[in-house]
C-alpha cells in the first residue's frame, strides 16, 4: 500500500493513506498516513455508518491540505478533535 | 491505533521480524491546487471484485500482486470479498464493502463538491504481498500510469 503511495508520488499525484499499525508506518514510511485507532478488517471505522466513514476519509484527505506537513508525515486519527 | 494483540502470536512475530522496505527518499507531491478541483483516485488492499471478475489469487506463494479495476459508479454492495488473509475478521467487509472500499463515500465528496472529480476506475489489490518484488517491479509502475493517464491528481488508499 505504502509502495504504491510512493510510486504515485513520485508521477505527481499527492496521496494519503489509512494506517492501521504505527509500528508498519514508522517502518515503511508512506509519504501521507492517517493513523487510525481501528481493528484489521475495519479501517474505514464502523460498517454501515457513513457519518463515521466521511468522518475518517474527511480527516485523510485534510492532511492534503495542511501545508504544515513534512515526509513522512504520520498523523494520528482524532474523532473527537474539533472540526476546524 | 490498531493493535498487535489483535493477532496470534505467529502473526505478531512476523510483523516485527518482517523486513519491510522502507521508502528512503520519502517522495512528495503537495497539493497544487484546492482539492475541491482536483481528480480523486481510490485504491484498496481489500482484495475486492465485481460479480463475475476474476479475483486475484489465493494461491501464490508471496501473494498475488495483481489489482482489478472498479467503475466509480460501481454498487458497492455487490463487490464480492476474495482477501486471501485468515488473520482479519472479514465480517466488516462483508457486511459493508463501504469500510473498506468507499464507493459511495467517494460519491458523496463529489456531490459535495469537496473534490473536484472521481476517477472513473479505482484500484482494487489483494493485500497480505508478502514478497512485494513483482509488485514493485511489474504491477506497480502500470498501476501508477492508469491513474496518471486518467487525470488522477489525489489519492486515498485504504488497506484492510
Amino acid at each position: 500500500m505504502s509502495l504504491i503511495a510512493a510510486e504515485l508520488e513520485r508521477h505527481g499525484i499527492s496521496t494519503v493513506v489509512v494506517q492501521l499499525l504505527r509500528l508498519v508506518a514508522e517502518k515503511v514510511r508512506p509519504p501521507r498516513a492517517l493513523l487510525v485507532p481501528f481493528r484489521h478488517g475495519y479501517p474505514l471505522d464502523t460498517p454501515n455508518d457513513p457519518a463515521k466513514q466521511m468522518a475518517v476519509i474527511e480527516a485523510a484527505l485534510s492532511l492534503l491540505e495542511d501545508p504544515s506537513l513534512e515526509p513522512p508525515a504520520l498523523v494520528d486519527y482524532r474523532p473527537d478533535a474539533p472540526q476546524e | 491505533m490498531g493493535d498487535m494483540n489483535e493477532f496470534s502470536l505467529p502473526i505478531k512475530l512476523f510483523l516485527k521480524t518482517y523486513r519491510w522496505r522502507r521508502i528512503d527518499p520519502v517522495p512528495w507531491t503537495p497539493l497544487s491546487k484546492p482539492l475541491s478541483e482536483c481528480r480523486l483516485g481510490l485504491v484498496s488492499t481489500a482484495g475486492l471484485t465485481l460479480e463475475g471478475q476474476k479475483p486475484c489469487s489465493k494461491e501464490i506463494k508471496g501473494g498475488d500482486p495483481c489489482y482489478r479495476e472498479i467503475p466509480w459508479d460501481a454498487d458497492a454492495n455487490r463487490l464480492v470479498e476474495n482477501h486471501r488473509s485468515e488473520s482479519w475478521d472479514h465480517r466488516g467487509v462483508e457486511q459493508d464493502p463501504n469500510i473498506a472500499f468507499p464507493l459511495d463515500r467517494m460519491r458523496e465528496l463529489l456531490e459535495q463538491g469537496r473534490v473536484g472529480s472521481l476517477a472513473e476506475r479505482y484500484m482494487s489489490f489483494m493485500g497480505s504481498v508478502t514478497a512485494p518484488g513483482r509488485l514493485v517491479r511489474d504491477i506497480v509502475p502500470g498501476a501508477v500510469q492508469n491513474f496518471v493517464n486518467q487525470g488522477v491528481e489525489v489519492a486515498l488508499l485504504v488497506p484492510v
